[in-house]
């Protein structure tokens, strides 16, 4: 399987969420973009939240950690998180190449107003990367 | 570009070579080209080629420049050697540190002796208005802010030294380490020092600011097939935190003695003549109330400036000054200061924003270059 960045929804903050709705439930699969990571540049941690922890949209769910700063890591969506990548912080170095598939972060059991609304799209995203490069 | 700040004569470089330019200290600078990682392991197997001419360069000129540094410096400069460089403190009354810097004693290729006083970026102006007013008892001597006019390239590695012996008039493996001359390349003057930031053996350049970018160049294609690469802030700063080397605003200011900081060696108390040395001599003597110590963290987790630093029982004990990874050791470090009556402890906590990580105290620098 392959994440088309073009098919994703942005927050301002640079994650990234692909929201898929089952019969039952909505999940959102979250990241951060390849400008956030090509922006950070050379990871050496990353902090993720326990499973079950509830996020509210906005909240801050974990931290990622270049050479030279920490960066908080805000949650796109309202939610539960369901899973985490935790071989992630063990393969910061993989996140550079593949921000979309292999660079999942957390995965978010959407809960009521789940806060998509206030997401772009990729091109409305791409212009706010452009006019803060 | 921001109209407020300066550049230096290598900005166009650092641009088309696709440098991030960030603001430091009034000027637009390089923190990395590619990658800070890189650029740090390029200094520590090959050589890393740095901008550092946002660095302020005063110079002193006429009878008694000599007298005039050695009542301003914590370190003896009337008994320097021509050709000697040392590293010394700007205290003030109090022993507060002003600045650190490193003075030369040079001479012209006619013959006209002078010093070179290198200051930081960030204190230049400060130290300019501090010396200023303290020249008046000593009339026959100038001081000339050389900053704008000239450009300044440290050269940091282990391959630096036998890489570029050719590329000057004189042979600079023939300086011994903090040894200074002034040579020429293509008939252009170049200062020429065996010193660094990096813990790392090299050599820094000052050059005119037109020659900046043709020097610059000249060390690069050297050395491309050796593994020379343009280096940033960004590894400036990692490569001199692996050596322990302080930074000031973070392991130095004016609330802190030179003492404490551990640069002891850095006062030459024999004669207690020079402005802050009646305190400095007093904490000596007494003991300092903290001080500078390094820890190594577990897990991956970085410290940074700031960070509160606990004793195992989690009683407050001091806080991190510097920290980060350790590129060449593959994990955190930082620097300290502490309450001096937990200086011995062998195990601290840092309290990373709410999480406490378990450190060791190592002694400094965490990392040192092999001796040859």
């Amino acid at each position: 399987m392959s994440r088309d960045p073009s098919k994703l929804l942005y927050a301002e903050t640079h994650e990234w969420a692909d929201l898929v709705t089952d019969a039952d439930q909505s999940v959102a699969t979250i990241g951060i973009s390849a400008f956030a990571i090509e922006q950070l540049n050379d990871l050496v941690f990353m902090d993720l939240p326990p499973i079950g922890k509830v996020l509210t949209a906005g909240e801050e769910f974990g931290e990622v950690e270049s050479v030279k700063a920490v960066s908080p890591l805000y949650s796109p969506v309202s939610g539960e998180v369901v899973e985490v990548h935790s071989e992630l912080p063990e393969s910061l170095d993989k996140l550079n190449d593949d921000p979309y598939d292999f660079g999942w972060i957390i995965k978010v059991k959407l809960s009521g107003n789940d806060g998509r609304e206030k997401l772009m799209d990729q091109s409305t995203y791409e212009k706010q990367c452009a006019e803060a490069g | 570009m921001n109209a407020s700040l300066s550049s230096t004569p290598l900005d166009a470089w650092h641009r088309a070579a696709g440098a991030k330019m960030v603001p430091f200290a009034g000027y637009e600078m390089p923190i990395e080209y590619s990658s800070i990682v890189a650029e740090h392991k390029a200094c520590r197997t090959a050589a890393a080629v740095f901008d550092v001419s946002h660095m302020g360069r005063l110079k002193f000129e006429g009878d008694g420049s000599e007298d005039l540094l050695d009542h301003l410096l914590t370190r003896r400069v009337t008994d320097m050697p021509l050709g000697r460089v040392r590293y010394g403190l700007i205290c003030d009354e109090s022993g507060g540190v002003l600045d650190d810097v490193l003075v030369s004693n040079l001479e012209t290729p006619s013959q006209k002796r002078f010093h070179l006083l290198v200051v930081n970026a960030s204190n230049r102006q400060k130290i300019i208005d501090w010396i200023t007013p303290r020249m008046s008892d000593f009339p026959t001597v100038t001081m000339t802010d050389r900053t704008e006019l000239t450009a300044m390239i440290a050269v940091q590695g282990p391959r630096a030294m036998d890489v570029c012996k050719r590329l000057f008039k004189f042979d600079p493996t023939r300086l011994k380490y903090y040894h200074a001359t002034i040579t020429d390349q293509f008939r252009k003057p170049v200062i020429i020092s065996r010193t660094g930031y990096t813990g790392e053996d090299g050599f820094e350049l000052i050059v005119r600011a037109e020659e900046a970018k043709r020097v610059w160049e000249n060390v690069l294609l050297t050395g491309r097939d050796e593994g020379f690469a343009a280096a940033g802030l960004g590894a400036r700063d990692t490569l001199r935190l692996e050596a322990a080397m302080p930074l000031y605003g973070h392991e130095l200011d004016e609330t802190i003695d030179p003492i404490s900081a551990g640069l002891s060696f850095a006062c030459d108390m024999d004669e207690c003549s020079f402005i802050g040395s009646d305190a400095i001599a007093k904490i000596k003597s007494t003991g300092p109330s903290k001080v500078r110590i390094g820890l190594l963290l577990g897990g991956k987790r970085p410290a940074r400036d700031g960070c509160p630093v606990l004793t195992m029982a989690g009683e407050p004990a001091g806080v991190v000054t510097s920290g980060g990874p350790s590129i060449t050791l593959g994990h955190p470090i930082a620097m300290a200061y502490v309450d001096a009556k937990h200086a011995s402890l062998s195990s601290f906590q840092i309290d990373i924003r709410g999480k406490l990580v378990e450190a060791a105290q190592t002694p400094l620098p965490f990392y040192k270059r092999a001796s040859k």
